[in-house]
């Protein structure tokens, strides 16, 4: 059992939706990106997701882009990012923590050696955008057999034919894209999500958190009240690239994650 | 290579769109059922004869092809070896070999009743047959160019504006290709239901390269008959010549020859100011290594971190981090050679083909040009180069200009 599926038995025993915060690590640099990272259980996160920078991040709006391209130029890399983990492992060891990026930087490092260190560093989940299950023996196989989840996502053009092969080897949650688009896009209404939702959990016994374009404690409520948890990203991020201090950012990550629980 | 491994170079890629380890499809699952569902009709169309003829007409009438093979006589006497032959693609519609595709991509587009297409482009040669075949058929089209292209290839920015094209200047990452290509596929993930994706070299997910490569393997195939016409039944060409940017010229004119072991096979990259530690060129093969971008593994230029550099080129048709898969495979087995050629070779070898042959080339076959100028003296005269002049240098002239010391005013 993972951090991941320990945190979802917990949600459920107490009838709570889980909120899921995105951060780009590294940005604006390491040291702030850190000081915001440990803020989050606090703010009443429940899952971290943690960016992993890359020039070339194509499912990603501007936002996430930027913050990917502030965190390089203040000299974050994998390293770093694993490094960011492993300290805060050091007083946290419940809250797990999902890397999310593009598999190029993974790659470049070597698919055993990641994994044998981001195990080590208390990573407990992956989301690796551009690598659907066509290409599961890549990363996602290899990644079950060390004991990290491998998060897939599901969208709306993924059909019902299609769904079970996009299930098959996810573990952990599903996380469900609520439009065609990229991040940062604008919002999903609960009303067409809860039938997607639906379709999915017929499926499978996994959580089903949804993501893409929330912005608002009450899109969060309304969006976690059709699925069992939701995730907000660049609305976070804009807080952290408007330069805010790391206490107005984990208050007004506090006011979404409250919106979630809401429900 | 082992003889009982030889069968075919000519059957890839597998059904997981590899290459060897090359290709695949590392793209996000919204994009993924898109791309099957163009497999799928794209297996279908392959074999259809109405998609043929359709394509063989427009060829024919709307092109020009068959484009010429042209025995470069003075080039050969000055050069004093092997006898040179350019397929002479640079007289197609639109100026270049990139419309070869881009009818191809459309027709199916068409017969997948999507309304809108979306390009990424560099030198603008993509834009411009793209937005060219999308006025033919009456197709919305929208053109992602990186903002400082836009800047420096006018002309083609206005060409594609004039053919009805909307022109995206692209501002993400640092404004180039690659940008542009990233935004391409952010603009087809938020619009999947009308949009078609045609892309302009044999990159991306599968099937793109192999699907490229067949709608450009038009060259090689007609250079195999233009050369026994001109040489004799059997005659084949002991080397082709090929630049590289992506490589959909390249892959074009080697495709229909790999199985021929008797050819050589040489691609030319854009090696800028020299292939050096600080990465002034766009040499993927020469001075990268394998990795994943833009829906494929394959050589890219990239940091110690796995982050994707920027290239360096005179040509902006070179300017790409990457390369087509079938070209890294083709690397790695050593069925085709891979070198790399200096802005200032490039530099030279257009200014020859302008005085001794009456053609101005673009600048992306003058690095073909270039490798030819180099190996030609150390062949005998029996010895048949073809090299592929797949664009023309029109589009080039001011920047050649600028390089070599002269102003041209071009106000009016």
């Amino acid at each position: 059992m993972t951090r991941i599926d320990a945190k979802f038995a917990a949600l459920n025993a107490e009838g709570r939706k889980a909120f899921v915060a995105y951060v780009m690590a590294g940005d604006p640099d390491y040291a702030t990106s850190l000081d915001v990272l440990k803020g989050l259980p606090g703010a009443g996160v429940d899952i971290i997701e943690m960016g992993l920078p890359f020039t070339d991040p194509m499912a990603d709006g501007p936002t996430i882009q930027l913050a990917g391209q502030r965190a390089l130029e203040a000299g974050q890399t994998l390293q770093k990012t694993l490094d960011m983990a492993t300290e805060f492992r050091k007083t946290d060891n419940i809250t797990p923590i999902v890397m999310m990026g593009y598999y190029n930087p993974i790659y470049n490092r070597g698919v055993e050696k990641f994994l044998v260190d981001a195990k080590a560093a208390g990573i407990d989940g992956l989301i690796v955008v551009d690598l659907p299950p066509e290409e599961d023996e890549e990363l996602c196989i290899p990644a079950q057999k060390a004991g990290l989840n491998f998060i897939r996502l599901a969208t709306p053009t993924t059909d019902d034919k299609r769904l079970p092969k996009v299930l098959q080897n996810t573990s952990g949650f599903v996380y469900y894209v609520s439009i065609t688009g990229i991040t940062g896009s604008a919002a999903a209404e609960a009303g067409d999500v809860a039938p997607e939702v639906a379709r999915i959990k017929a499926k499978t016994d996994l959580p089903v958190i949804v993501g893409f374009g929330i912005r608002t404690p009450d899109a969060a409520q309304s969006i976690a009240s059709v699925a069992d948890g939701c995730v907000v990203g660049s609305a976070i991020v804009d807080e952290i690239a408007a330069g805010k201090p790391v206490a107005e950012v984990l208050a007004f990550v506090k006011g979404l994650a409250d919106g979630a629980h809401r429900t | 290579m082992a003889n009982d491994l030889f069968n075919s170079f000519m059957t890839g890629p597998d059904e997981k769109g590899r290459f060897g380890d090359f290709g695949g499809r590392f793209v996000s699952e919204t994009l993924m059922p898109l791309i099957l569902s163009l497999e799928e009709e794209y297996e279908k169309a392959k074999t259809d004869e109405d998609f043929w003829a359709e394509m063989n007409d427009l060829w024919t009438h709307y092109v020009g092809r068959p484009s010429p093979l042209y025995y470069a006589n003075r080039l050969t006497e000055h050069l004093g070896g092997a006898k040179i032959y350019l397929k002479r693609d640079e007289l197609n519609h639109t100026g270049a070999h990139k419309i070869n595709n881009v009818l191809g991509q459309i027709i199916l587009a068409r017969r997948m009743g999507k309304t809108r297409i979306i390009a990424e482009t560099g030198a603008g040669q993509h834009g411009v047959a793209t937005a060219t075949v999308c006025a033919k058929f009456g197709l919305k089209c929208v053109v992602y160019m990186g903002a400082h292209d836009v800047e420096r290839q006018a002309p083609n920015v206005f060409r594609m504006r004039l053919l009805g094209a909307e022109v995206i200047a692209v501002t993400s990452g640092r404004g180039t290709l690659k940008d542009a290509m990233n935004d391409a596929l952010r603009d087809w993930v938020t619009n999947v239901h009308d949009t078609f994706y045609c892309i302009g070299t044999v990159a991306g997910p599968h099937p793109y390269p192999a699907m490229v490569r067949d709608f450009q393997s038009i060259i090689g195939k007609e250079v195999r008959e233009q050369l026994q016409e001109q040489e004799g039944e059997g005659r084949l060409p002991d080397t082709l010549i090929a630049a590289i940017g992506g490589g959909s010229n390249a892959m074009g004119l080697f495709f229909p020859f790999l199985d021929d072991p008797s050819v050589n096979i040489i691609g030319v990259e854009a090696g800028g100011k020299g292939v050096n530690a600080k990465m002034e060129h766009c040499a993927s093969l020469t001075g990268g290594r394998p990795g994943v971008l833009h829906g494929n593994r394959t050589y890219l230029l990239q940091d110690d971190d796995g982050q994707i550099l920027e290239g360096f080129s005179i040509s902006a048709g070179l300017d790409y981090p990457g390369i087509g898969p079938e070209h890294s495979w083709l690397h790695e087995i050593g069925r085709a050679q891979y070198v790399a050629i200096t802005d200032k070779e490039a530099l030279e070898a257009f200014q020859l083909s302008c005085a001794l042959e009456g053609i101005i080339p673009a600048l992306e076959p003058s690095h073909a040009l270039a490798h030819v100028m180099k190996i030609a003296p150390t062949l005998p005269a029996d010895h048949i180069i073809v090299m592929n002049m797949c664009g023309r240098g029109d589009k080039d002239i001011f920047t050649v200009a600028k390089h070599l010391g002269v102003e041209i005013n071009t106000g009016g």
